[in-house]
C-alpha cells in the first residue's frame, strides 16, 4: 500500500503550480515512477498534484518555424508512434520505442522520462545514500555493474532515460512554468551532475512544471539514430546506448552531436567522438577512431568494465550504419 | 467489443463486498454527504477540489461497461479497487511495481499497469479487465485462444497475458511475429510458456476475424 496523501487534479497550469507551494508536494504525470519511488519510499509525499487535467500539456504539433512542440504529457507510445517524429526524427521515436515496456509506455510521458528518479539500487533500495541525504555512495565499493563509467563523482548513478539522449543530440529545449514565471532551458543544461550537486537531477525547482519539448527544424542532411543495449530484449534500462543526430553534407560530417545513454549521471554528450568524426567522411579509418574514442576518458568501477567494448562496439555499428542511409 | 450487462447478469458481482462499495441504485444519500463534506474542504482558490490524505472519497469508474460509483482513499491503486472492493479479482497481483504485467488491463483500449495506476487517475477513462472480455457465459477470442494453444501452466501470469494481447489486438488486428512479441514484452511468465503464448495471440487474431 502506497504511503497516504492528499490528492488534487488542477485543470490549468496556474492552479497546478499554486498547489506546488511545499516541497512535500509532488507532481503527478502519467504516475510510473512517482509511484514506484513512493512504493519504495524513496521519498514522501503531502500531496500528489495530477497533471492530467491540463489539457495544454498535451498533444504534438508543428511550430511555425518547423521545427516541433511536444506537450509534456504526450506518452512515450504517442512519441514512438508519431509519424512527424520518425519521419523528422527518428532518433527520439526509436529513444522512446526502447524505452520501458508497452503498458509503461502507454502511461508515461515524455516529461516524465527526463524528470525520473535514478534507478540506481542503493538510491532505490533501503540505503541511506549520499544522494538520500546520508555520506556513502554504496556503489563505489558495493554492486557496481550498472553504474557509471563517466562523470561519476562521490555519486555513481546512470541516468535511465532513453529519450533524453536524443533531445540532447538534437538540440532540444524545454520550457519550464513556475511561481517565477515561465523559463526555457536547452535540455544539455536541463541535467545536473554530481559533480555540481548530488542532491538533484535537474534545474527544476520544486514549484516549477516542465511543460513543453520543443524540437528546433531539423537542420539540412540531418541523419538520427539510437542504439541501446540492455541485459535482455524485452525491457530493460540501458547498459549502454548511443544517439546520434549528425549533419552530413555530401559523405562529410558537418555538424551534430554523439549523446550517451547507460554512461554516465546525465546523458553524457560524447566530444571526443564529435571531435573525432567532425568534418570527416566515417571511412574505416575514422570510426575506428571514434569508437576508441568513446572511451578515452571512462573511469570503470570494479563490475562494470565490460561496458568499454559495449559502447566501443555500439559506437562503430552505429556510425557504420549512420554512413549509409 | 465487450458486452454490456445487466446488472442482474453480471458476473461480477459475485464478488462485491458491500462495505465500500455503493452500487449506482441507492448510492446518492452516501456520495451526497461525502460531497457534502468535499465542498467544505478549503481548495486553492476556487480550483479542483484537493481530495483529503486518508480520507473515502466518492468517484466513478467505467468498467467492463458499467458505471461503477464508490469511496475511495487517494492512495489506493485502481489494482485494489478491482480486487479488494469490486470483487473483480481476474486482475492479479505480482510485483505490484510495474515490472510483471499480472495487473494488465486496458484503458481506452490500451494496455496499462493497474497496480502503477491511481484509481482516482482511472477516472474518465473505459476500463476492460478480464472479466469484460467474457462474453456471457463464453469466453471471448483471447481466453479461447490460450485454451486452444495450452499457454500456460500455472496460470498466474495468464489475464494480464490475455490482456496484454487483447490490446495488442485492438491497435493492430492482424500483428507480425514480432509485432506480437513486442506487444507481450511488459509480461512475465516464469514457466516459461512464452512460445505456446506467442501463438495464442497468432490464433487469437484469427479467432477475432472470425476465422
Amino acid at each position: 500500500m502506497l504511503p497516504n496523501f492528499s490528492y488534487v487534479r488542477p485543470k490549468s497550469l496556474d492552479e497546478a503550480v499554486r498547489h506546488l507551494d511545499s516541497p512535500e508536494n509532488r507532481i503527478h504525470a502519467g504516475g510510473t515512477d512517482l509511484l514506484g519511488c513512493l512504493r519504495e519510499r524513496v521519498f514522501g509525499v503531502a500531496k500528489i498534484v495530477s497533471l492530467s487535467g491540463i489539457q495544454e500539456l498535451k498533444g504534438i504539433t508543428e511550430t511555425a518555424e518547423g521545427g516541433l512542440r511536444i506537450g509534456a504529457l504526450a506518452t512515450l507510445r504517442e512519441i514512438a508512434e508519431s509519424p512527424l517524429i520518425r519521419s523528422k526524427y527518428p532518433v527520439l521515436a526509436q529513444g522512446a520505442a526502447e524505452a520501458a515496456s508497452p503498458q509503461l509506455r502507454n502511461q508515461g510521458t515524455l516529461g516524465g522520462n527526463l524528470c525520473q528518479k535514478p534507478r540506481c539500487w542503493y538510491y532505490r533500495g533501503d540505503f541511506h545514500c549520499l544522494r538520500k541525504g546520508g555520506d556513502l555512495c554504496y556503489a563505489m565499493v558495493g554492486e557496481n555493474a550498472f553504474h557509471c563509467i563517466l562523470g561519476g563523482d562521490a555519486c555513481y548513478i546512470v541516468h535511465p532515460s532513453d529519450t533524453a539522449p536524443a533531445l540532447v543530440a538534437l538540440g532540444a529545449t524545454v520550457r519550464i512554468t513556475g511561481a517565477g514565471g515561465p523559463r526555457t532551458v536547452p535540455v544539455e543544461e536541463f541535467f545536473v551532475p554530481p559533480t555540481q550537486d548530488l542532491t538533484r537531477e535537474t534545474v527544476l525547482e520544486h514549484n516549477e512544471i516542465l511543460t513543453e519539448i520543443l524540437l528546433p527544424p531539423p537542420p539540412q542532411g540531418l541523419r538520427s539514430s539510437y542504439r541501446k543495449v540492455r541485459a535482455r530484449r524485452s525491457w530493460d534500462f540501458a547498459l549502454a546506448g548511443v544517439a546520434l543526430a549528425l549533419q552530413f553534407r555530401g559523405e562529410e560530417v558537418a555538424g551534430g552531436r554523439v549523446v550517451l545513454s547507460g554512461a554516465a549521471p546525465i546523458p553524457w554528450r560524447s566530444v571526443e567522438v564529435e571531435e573525432v568524426i567532425l568534418g570527416k567522411r566515417l571511412d574505416a579509418e575514422t570510426i575506428s577512431a571514434a569508437a576508441e574514442a568513446v572511451v578515452k576518458n571512462a573511469e570503470p568501477l570494479a563490475q562494470n568494465d565490460y561496458k568499454l567494448p559495449l559502447f566501443r562496439a555500439i559506437v562503430e555499428e552505429e556510425l557504420s550504419a549512420i554512413a549509409k542511409v | 467489443m465487450t458486452q454490456k450487462h445487466e446488472p442482474g447478469e453480471c458476473r461480477c458481482s459475485r464478488g462485491l463486498t458491500r462495505r465500500g462499495f455503493l452500487s449506482t441504485v441507492g448510492a446518492g444519500v452516501a456520495v451526497a454527504s461525502a460531497a457534502g463534506k468535499l465542498a467544505a474542504q478549503p481548495a486553492a482558490s476556487q480550483g479542483a477540489d484537493v481530495l483529503p490524505s486518508a480520507e473515502m472519497t466518492p468517484i466513478t469508474l467505467n468498467i467492463n461497461g458499467r458505471t461503477h460509483r464508490l469511496l475511495v482513499e487517494p492512495r489506493w491503486s485502481l489494482l485494489f479497487v478491482l480486487r479488494e472492493r469490486l470483487g473483480l479479482t481476474g486482475t492479479k497481483v505480482g510485483c505490484e511495481r510495474g515490472e510483471c504485467g499480472a495487473c494488465t488491463v486496458l484503458m481506452d483500449d490500451l494496455p496499462r499497469y493497474a497496480c502503477m495506476t491511481l484509481a482516482v487517475e482511472a477516472q474518465g477513462s473505459e476500463i476492460t479487465t478480464l472479466e469484460g472480455l467474457m462474453r456471457g457465459e463464453e469466453l471471448g477470442g483471447v481466453q479461447q485462444a490460450f485454451v486452444e494453444e495450452d499457454a500456460f501452466q500455472c496460470g498466474y501470469c495468464t489475464p494480464g497475458q490475455i490482456m496484454a494481447v487483447e490490446g495488442l489486438l485492438r491497435a493492430h488486428p492482424e500483428p507480425s511475429q514480432e509485432e506480437i512479441q513486442m506487444g507481450l514484452s511488459g509480461n512475465l511468465c516464469r514457466c516459461g510458456a512464452y512460445v505456446h503464448i506467442f501463438k495464442a495471440a497468432g490464433r487469437a487474431a484469427q479467432l477475432k476475424r472470425g476465422q
